[in-house]
């Protein structure tokens, strides 16, 4: 028995986890492996093929590989995007539209003394010029560059950093950590004010597990660990963390910290600030860290919740210690089928309530449902077909449910297999009062898969005319249905009124279930065909759209963070006062700006 | 698809308005049975969810608001909360509405029947339907019809049936549930009932707007009620109630629908029915109770030509494009929404606005017939104390005048220009032969003649009969000139041609008569604006940067507007004569029948020229007014007693009377009228005068100028 568990473990891990190549991510010159101006790795993308079909390319993802026979007619009836409107990106960055970099002579000096690798190559500075909102790719596919850091640094562990962040107050440089790079919140762009010289910090040599403390059950990492190497890591040693935000192929332990992630898997594992220890940070006052690790602290108010979500503006996260856990025996996919995204909500609620989410439960309405539909990759035999049309009559027909109301909630519950098996029938009994139908282990399993995916097809979209992006707030349970239904009518009202001559997709998720609210998460696109400017349309039904949120009661953020898109809100959000205290951390603790990505505040 | 403005006031003369299509036309010549049982399908809003009228009730008693009510309610009376949920389901019975498709096919049949014998035809406006079925569609509807007559209700279901429309849910006053078997019926057909006064019922509120805004979530059905509150017996629109239209928008502001769709209605009337009832109860004849046998009595009008009906659908108002700006909608993230709590100060002024706009746009698509403009010639030369009335063609060439002038104030008008005005105004004159008479090709008022039976008073009484009535057809279009009416008695009061003076005093009569008139609150400079605008335009007056000149032919013009405010003034005068004169110890109660004696008396002695002051719906609004002004005031704890200003109200009295902008009597005293912060009257010394101007610059609109 023992044995089979070991077994289970280990396909589990083999079959989740996306197909990896450590020292490709060792590499300094990330953009050889991951595109400069999409989503994700190189080999990856949708594409239309030969025949006209669309496909995934690569690899690395069980979708790679396959024929997406709905996709085309989706995008077709969805965006009115066709083959024949196409706004394909330019292949290669033309290095001279990159500024000449303006050095600090004396810090890069310094550097060069300490021996820490530098670069000033326009592909590196590029690449570290920006995260994944629309307005920073878009410009990049038609080949624009703004203004991008004027130097890279790789240190390779916490003394080099301490070392470069002295250089950069001696010699007054800015400097902007870089992690992942998968910011959605304008983060990473250089502010266009900044006059001295940029230095992008790029943590992602600071990669190693320094130890894993198996008694009390915690690892300590260094901060610029990308999110998959880290939980590979630890595999190895029979842990994980847990921790799986969407974007954990790309994003790093640092970047987490900074700005408040959250993980899928937070019902089981929690979120990043109940995953941390211990962090230690280095800024240009000094370092900053606790004396010890006692779990829990009453030392007045706690300085990790100065460091979490400072988004880059305090310092750099060097090192931290968080929780592991042993990689749970066994993991079960599920979904079920609600007549409506009312009854869907319902049904999530009470889950809450009973406090029995599985380690992750995610509702999505009606739109995304029939997304997910058309994101079927090929059945390989008449019988899975034959199956799928009799689920199908099952579904519509005998028990009546509207295909153009009904949702899909997704589940994945963890742990031994007997309480797994045990959660799961409370899940579905539960599921089943609100008229939820189980609907089988491969849909929740393709709508965890899309996770991954739906970010590459924004390139696929952009190559046809379609721009589109997603953003999430957290709101109370009594607010959930009013926010869907008001902020997706309300993207829809702002599109037509700014002109935007086709209907655009306006759909959301609830993603996350606590005690006393949900996180949802919108995905709003559009085919910007006869606009002039469409990125400025874009920003406007977004921002129009973040307004609306704020008016039903939702947050600026759940997870995303602020960075400098949403700076304009954060006043009404934690008051004058508020305001004032995050400020006078700021200018006790970096009194020069050196840290001056001018998000947050 | 609902506009984002409810009115455009800069350009009267360019609003397009819709065709009107006769809906009885068809009735006359097809089945009435095969209508009333035809296939009816009406489109619904794209968000329902589907329930019968009887699901409500449970969905109202269930609810989070009224539970929260009734647990508070029975804590606070000491009453278990079983007695308490009894009492609102009590209640919810008494009030809901009980919507069924056979006797709304029941009314279409009967109705038919009857509007065929009353009106000629009943017109509706085809491209305002289009949009209100759009808008239903796609928003909850909330119907904003005018009132002028009992009719107006019944006359909103029959159209939209008719254009396969949902049938709405109506707020009906409580007192049509006293008639028995009607009262059913209307409750069967839409209605549902609320009593006239529940202010301190804390549990009646909460089932009332718990009932309505579970139907205006849900679109149940588009629901309707009446803005102004109450039959409007002068056909004036009356000052916009604001409880029913709080009710209606708060979904709105909580979060709880995208947007709701405003639909204001216009249904004019070329012969009311109630027209000598309302005159009656103007002058103190208390309104018959409705009863069932009142109604069978009154079927005598069946046997009366009551001409045409217009019903203009208006351009749906989209609350949210209206908030937009205004009402900042975080305020309901820090409590739970069903806790209910008073509308802030935001909210409310938000709210009062709305419903000014609402009806200032019912006012502005209410179809005037010629009639109308010869009410207010009628009126003038009987005012003037011409007994012989005025001959035909005086009367032609005159209509014809007032016609052009208010067209270009952009009147929409029913003239049919292709028959030769004095054919319009003869056919005019005969559709109303209860109120004019025609002797030797002269036109005067139907007013009786002298009586040797009659007492004094009964004669004047009866005179003023028909003279409000007449007035009340005046009426319907004094919208139209209320703006340049101001300010052509504010240009004869001012003591220079300054702009300035001259707005002073206009500023002082918009003040006076802002609850006589539908004149927007806090709107002041804009009214003031639009009104020069609209006598430039007309050419009556020439505005230059200082100063406002009235042109030649504009003197014609600007009298003829400032008698329009003759009776208005002379009504408000002599109600601040009354008070200034009344003893101590007078109740709110006893005002009007004791004003109505005081003005009787001197009606007798001949000393005023319009009866029509004896109206009491002029009385009240001048008490209003005066108590707005804190010229008076209403003591706590006894019975309504009003405690005057004489000082104010005699000094008040005299301004008005000689139109002048500052009374003589207190200047020299050193003495002036203003307006305190709260917008009170106040009596001011001139170094103190001279001081807050100084201090407060040009913020003060000043209620009675300097000199």
């Amino acid at each position: 028995c023992k044995h089979r568990s070991h077994i289970s473990k280990y396909i589990f891990v083999v079959s989740w986890y996306m197909i990896f190549n450590l020292t490709e991510l060792l590499l300094f010159h990330r953009q050889e492996i991951m595109k400069w101006n999409g989503w994700g790795y190189n080999d990856s993308k949708f594409i239309y093929n030969k025949n006209g079909q669309a496909e995934f390319t690569g690899k690395r993802y069980r979708l790679s590989g396959m024929i997406i026979p709905g996709l085309r007619d989706w995008m077709e009836s969805t965006f009115g995007a066709t083959v024949q409107h196409k706004t394909p990106a330019t292949p290669v960055l033309n290095t001279s539209a990159v500024q000449p970099p303006t050095l600090n002579e004396a810090f890069v000096e310094g550097i060069k003394s300490t021996g820490i690798p530098f670069s000033h190559d326009p592909e590196d500075r590029v690449f570290r010029s920006h995260g994944h909102c629309l307005h920073e790719i878009f410009p990049l596919r038609e080949g624009k560059v703004g203004r991008v850091p004027d130097m890279v640094v790789w240190p390779k562990c916490h003394n080099d950093v301490v070392k470069t962040v002295e250089l950069a107050c001696k010699h007054n440089v800015c400097l902007i950590p870089f992690g992942g790079g998968t910011s959605v919140s304008s983060a990473l762009e250089c502010p266009p004010e900044e006059t001295r010289s940029i230095v992008s910090l790029d943590t992602s040599q600071m990669n190693r597990v320094l130890w894993i403390d198996e008694k009390n059950l915690t690892a300590h990492v260094e901060a610029g660990i990308i999110g998959q190497d880290l939980e590979r890591l630890l595999n190895e040693s029979g842990y994980c963390t847990g921790h799986e935000p969407d974007s954990m192929e790309f994003s790093s332990l640092g970047g987490w910290v900074a700005t408040r992630a959250s993980g899928m898997k937070k019902n089981i594992y929690g979120n990043i600030e109940d995953l941390v220890v211990h962090i230690k940070m280095v800024t240009p006052r000094g370092v900053i860290e606790k004396s010890c690790q006692g779990p829990r602290m009453s030392t007045g108010p706690d300085v990790h919740h100065f460091i979490l979500g400072s988004e880059g503006t305090l310092g750099v996260v060097t090192e931290v210690t968080m929780k592991i856990r042993p990689v749970p025996e066994y993991q079960k996919y599920g979904s079920v089928v609600f007549p409506n995204f009312e009854q869907g909500v319902a049904c999530l609620r009470e889950v809450a309530r009973q406090r029995c989410a599985p380690a992750s439960i995610r509702l999505m309405d009606n739109e995304q449902f029939q997304f997910g539909h058309a994101l079927k990759p090929q059945v390989s035999s008449i019988f899975t077909s034959f199956l799928d049309g009799l689920k199908k009559f099952y579904i519509t027909k005998f028990k009546g449910f509207d295909p153009s109301r009904l949702c899909v909630a997704t589940l994945l519950f963890e742990g031994d297999r007997e309480k797994v098996l045990q959660h799961e029938k409370q899940v579905y009994d539960i599921a089943a009062k609100f008229g939820g139908l189980a609907a089988g282990e491969d849909n929740g399993q393709r709508g965890y898969m899309l996770t991954f995916v739906i970010a590459y097809l924004r390139d696929l979209g952009m190559d046809y005319f379609v721009i589109g992006e997603s953003f999430e707030t957290s709101v109370p349970w009594d607010r959930v249905l009013d926010i869907c239904r008001n902020v997706k009518a309300r993207i829809v009202q702002e599109c037509k009124d700014r002109g935007v001559q086709f209907q655009p997709l306006s759909t959301c998720r609830v993603t996350q279930t606590y005690d006393a609210g949900a996180c949802v998460y919108f995905y709003f696109a559009f085919n910007y065909r006869g606009l002039s400017d469409p990125l400025h349309v874009y920003a406007q039904v977004e921002h129009a759209a973040r307004e609306e949120i704020l008016a039903n009661g939702g947050s600026l953020s759940h997870h995303h963070g602020v960075g400098k898109l949403r700076k304009e809100w954060m006043r009404e959000t934690v008051s004058d006062v508020g305001l004032g205290m995050l400020k006078s951390v700021k200018d006790y603790v970096d009194p020069n700006n050196i840290f001056g990505n001018r998000n947050l505040l | 698809m609902a506009s984002r403005a409810v009115y455009v006031h800069r350009d009267p003369m360019l609003k397009k308005r819709d065709d009107f299509e006769d809906i009885l036309e068809e009735r006359r010549h097809s089945s009435d049975l095969r209508y009333a049982l035809k296939c009816y399908t009406p489109v619904l809003y794209k968000g329902l969810s589907p329930c019968r009228a009887s699901e409500l009730k449970s969905m109202v008693l269930q609810s989070d608001q009224l539970q929260y009510v009734i647990n508070q309610v029975s804590k606070e009376m000491g009453r278990t909360a079983e007695e308490v949920q009894a009492e609102a389901s009590t209640i919810l019975d008494e009030m809901a509405h009980r919507l069924q498709i056979s006797t709304v096919r029941f009314f279409a049949f009967t109705l038919s029947k009857i509007f065929k014998t009353l009106f000629r035809s009943i017109c509706v406006n085809e491209e305002g339907i289009q949009r209100l079925q759009q808008a239903i569609h796609e928003h909850p509807v909330i119907l904003l019809p005018s009132h002028r007559s009992y009719m107006d209700f019944l006359l909103m279901s029959y159209v939209l049936y008719t254009y396969d429309l949902s049938v709405p849910v109506i707020a009906a006053g409580m007192d049509f549930m006293g008639m028995k078997i009607v009262g059913e019926m209307l409750r069967m057909s839409g209605a549902f009932f609320i009593r006239r006064s529940f202010g301190g019922d804390k549990l009646y509120w909460a089932v009332f707007s718990e009932y309505v805004q579970i139907m205006v979530k849900s679109g149940f059905a588009p629901v309707e009620f009446f803005l102004e509150g109450t039959r409007s017996r002068t056909a004036k629109s009356l000052t916009p109630k604001l409880g029913l239209l709080n009710i209606v928008i708060d979904p709105f502001l909580k979060g709880e629908v995208f947007d709701i769709s405003l639909v204001p209605v216009s249904i004019s009337y070329e012969r009311v029915l109630e027209e000598a009832l309302y005159a009656r109860e103007l002058l103190g004849v208390p309104k018959p109770k409705e009863s069932t046998s009142g109604l069978f009595k009154a079927r005598k009008v069946l046997s009366e030509d009551y001409g045409s009906i217009h019903i203009y659908f208006g351009q749906p108002v989209s609350v949210r494009a209206l908030a937009e700006g205004k009402v900042n909608r975080c305020q309901f993230n820090l409590t739970p929404r069903h806790i209910p709590r008073k509308p802030g100060e935001e909210i409310q002024s938000f709210v009062n606005d709305l419903a000014y706009r609402l009806v200032r746009s019912q006012e502005e698509n209410m179809v005037l017939t010629p009639w109308v403009l010869l009410a207010f010639l009628l009126l003038q030369n009987q005012a003037v104390g011409n007994e012989r009335g005025m001959s035909l063609d005086e009367l032609t060439e005159q209509a014809a005048w007032v016609r052009d002038l208010s067209r270009q104030f952009g009147a929409f008008l029913h003239w049919p220009d292709q028959l030769p005005p004095s054919k319009v105004v003869s056919s005019s004159l005969s559709l109303h032969r209860g109120l004019v008479r025609i002797s030797d090709g002269r036109v005067q008022l139907a007013l009786e003649m002298p009586h040797s039976a009659m007492t004094s008073e009964e004669e004047l009484l009866n005179r003023a009969v028909i003279i409000l009535s007449c007035a009340s057809y005046r009426n319907q279009a004094l919208h139209l000139f209320i703006r340049p009416a101001l300010l052509a008695v504010a240009i004869q009061a001012a003591s220079s041609n300054k702009k300035q003076e001259v707005y002073n005093s206009f500023s002082f009569l918009w003040n006076m008569f802002s609850n006589e008139f539908i004149l927007c609150p806090g709107a002041a400079v804009q009214d003031f604006e639009e009104a020069c605008y609209l006598l430039v335009k007309s050419g009556a007056l020439q505005i230059s940067q200082q100063e406002i000149l009235v042109s030649g032919r504009g003197h014609r013009t600007l009298a003829f507007l400032a008698n329009i405010l003759d009776p208005f003034l002379e009504g408000y005068q002599m109600v601040c004569r009354f008070l200034y004169e009344a003893t101590e110890g007078l109740t709110e109660k006893q005002f009007v029948p004791a004003v109505r004696k005081f003005i009787i008396k001197h009606l007798l002695t001949g000393r005023l020229r319009y009866a029509e002051v004896l109206s009491s719906d002029l009385q009240k609004n001048a008490l209003a007014a005066l108590l707005r002004l804190g010229a008076v005031q209403k003591l706590k704890g006894c019975q309504g007693a009003l405690k005057v200003n004489k000082v104010i109200v005699n000094s008040l009295e005299d301004t008005l009377g000689k139109k002048q902008a500052v009374s003589r009597s207190l200047n020299t005293h050193g003495l002036f009228l203003d307006l305190d912060k709260n917008s009170k009257l106040i009596l001011v010394s001139v170094s103190q005068r001279r001081k807050a101007a100084h201090s407060e610059g040009s913020r003060r609109s000043t209620l009675i100028p300097t000199r």
